[in-house]
């Protein structure tokens, strides 16, 4: 703001490139995405919070949506930029689509679309706020794989964004294997959102799944686990944290 | 310098003294050179057809599309220079991209066209550019229902019920009037240009022609697609019956 002052007199609406502001800190924020292969295919979760900074303020955003026939994306972070990215992906596929050649991108190719897309809004200093899950399948290939706001990408059997990467990757390296049934998959992902919702004070208890298989997509009703606050731990969490109050 | 166009014909800003612009018909003259391009509204869609004529045996089937998708609703036919016609396309294209980004909905047939039309017009404008050599026919479905229009060099559109350019366009225009458009369905309607195109095509005179055709009907959920594989067979056969059966008369 001193800059204002220092500055000698000069309309701020004509100022040069080098003065403007980029996206300095979101505004509205999803919180984690998880993301797992199992034996048909690959399995989504993200719950539908909308965060005003530390307000809950959306409580049905839908962060799971389908990209083109073989791909499904997962969104944590400013919202708004995540359905920017959701725009450029459905230009990206419509795109695709008009050369009516029988061949469409795979979720591999969306994948590393996005981290192009990601890395050099990175590098002109105006990201794109978010971590993004992408999952799909395409000719029998199961894919799944992460890109962030500076572009860092990688593929994995599970991956989990945000709060995720902290408390459900530490499940998921216990428990998940590589047979999972469909059942087991969803038991797994509740196991881990279950967590969340407990420890990461952004995640609401609104959550939907999504799947998506040889078969084709599907994203499941908004629904809730069921949850259990009378642990001990719960009652009075203070209690052997020396130090705290 | 040829006997017709005694001056007045070299650029496309300079009218002759009785009020003509040759660049622009002469343009109009590329197209008609064309392999024929038909277009009909039938009740739930529109169905394009073109007599892709065959410059080289060597070529791979399916090359050089003359029928392009637009957006997911629409597409269009192209008579005359394959090049100029990707031009427009492309323009297209960006028309209908540009229109869904800021009005959040897919560009209506009508505006579609309009921006077109006013990009091939704003070509026969200046002394530095040429006019398209080419014509295209635009189909679309949108919440009007299924539209066609056809654009011309000069930058002209109209909406038709039933178009035709390029080389055979009489004789396709009067074929298309025997037909009951509003009460075909598209299904009938691939057929029907199938039937056209086989008939106007000239065997000893014409170069050999592949059979290009594309909908946007109910069928199709509404999207500009080639018309599938198996129906496009079908409808290749039955022409080919129809013109044996002539032959035999």
């Amino acid at each position: 703001m001193n800059s204002v002052d220092s500055i000698p007199a000069k309309n701020s609406l004509l100022s040069s490139q080098a003065e403007s502001e980029r996206t300095l800190y979101p505004y509205v924020t999803g919180t984690s995405v998880i993301g797992i292969k199992y034996n048909d295919g690959i399995l989504l979760v993200a719950d539908m919070g909308g965060s005003y900074g530390s307000t809950l303020r959306y409580k049905s955003v839908e962060r799971l949506k389908p990209v083109g026939k073989h791909s499904l994306i997962g969104g944590g972070g400013e919202i708004s930029d995540f359905q920017e990215i959701l725009r450029k992906l459905d230009e990206l596929i419509l795109y695709d689509n008009m050369w009516d050649d029988g061949n469409s991108l795979g979720p591999k190719e969306v994948h590393s679309y996005l981290s192009r897309v990601m890395y050099n809004r990175r590098n002109k200093f105006d990201p794109f706020w978010n971590s993004l899950v992408l999952g799909g399948m395409k000719k029998g290939q199961k894919y799944l794989g992460t890109v962030n706001m500076i572009g860092v990408h990688y593929e994995d059997n599970h991956v989990a964004t945000g709060f995720g990467n902290h408390l459900a990757q530490p499940i998921l390296r216990d428990e998940w294997h590589e047979n999972l049934s469909f059942e087991d998959g969803v038991k797994l992902l509740e196991k881990c959102m279950r967590v969340l919702l407990y420890r990461d004070r952004s995640a609401i208890n609104k959550l939907q799944i999504a799947k998506i298989t040889e078969e084709g997509i599907t994203i499941s009703q908004p629904y809730a686990l069921k949850t259990f606050w009378n642990f001990s731990a719960f009652q009075n969490p203070t209690l052997g944290a020396e130090g705290s109050w | 310098m040829s006997s017709i166009g005694t001056g007045y014909d070299l650029s496309v800003t300079t009218f002759s003294p009785d009020g003509r612009v040759f660049q622009v018909e002469y343009a109009a003259k590329a197209v008609d050179n064309s392999g024929t391009v038909i277009g009909i509204k039938c009740k739930d869609g529109v169905v394009m057809g073109v007599e892709k004529l065959i410059a080289s045996k060597m070529m791979l089937p399916g090359s050089n599309r003359r029928i392009h998708s637009v957006h997911r609703h629409a597409g269009m036919a192209v008579a005359g220079l394959a090049a100029d016609g990707r031009q427009i396309v492309a323009r297209a294209k960006a028309e209908a991209t540009n229109y869904e980004s800021t009005y959040g909905e897919p560009i209506p047939v009508k505006e579609l066209t309009e921006r077109v039309a006013s990009y091939v017009h704003l070509c026969t404008l200046y002394w530095w550019l040429r006019p398209f050599g080419c014509g295209v026919i635009l189909g679309g479905y949108d919440r009007d229902g299924p539209q066609l229009y056809m654009i011309e060099p000069s930058g002209i559109s109209y909406r038709y019920f039933g178009a035709a350019i390029g080389k055979g366009k009489q004789a396709a225009k009067t074929e298309i009037e025997k037909l009951k458009l509003s009460e075909m369905t598209c299904r009938e309607g691939v057929i029907e240009i199938a039937k056209i195109i086989y008939k106007i095509h000239d065997e000893a005179k014409d170069k050999a022609f592949e059979l290009e055709m594309s909908w946007v009907c109910d069928d199709s959920k509404r999207q500009h697609v080639k018309v599938p594989e198996d129906l496009l067979e079908e409808a290749k056969a039955v022409a080919k019956a129809a013109l044996e059966e002539m032959d035999a008369d």
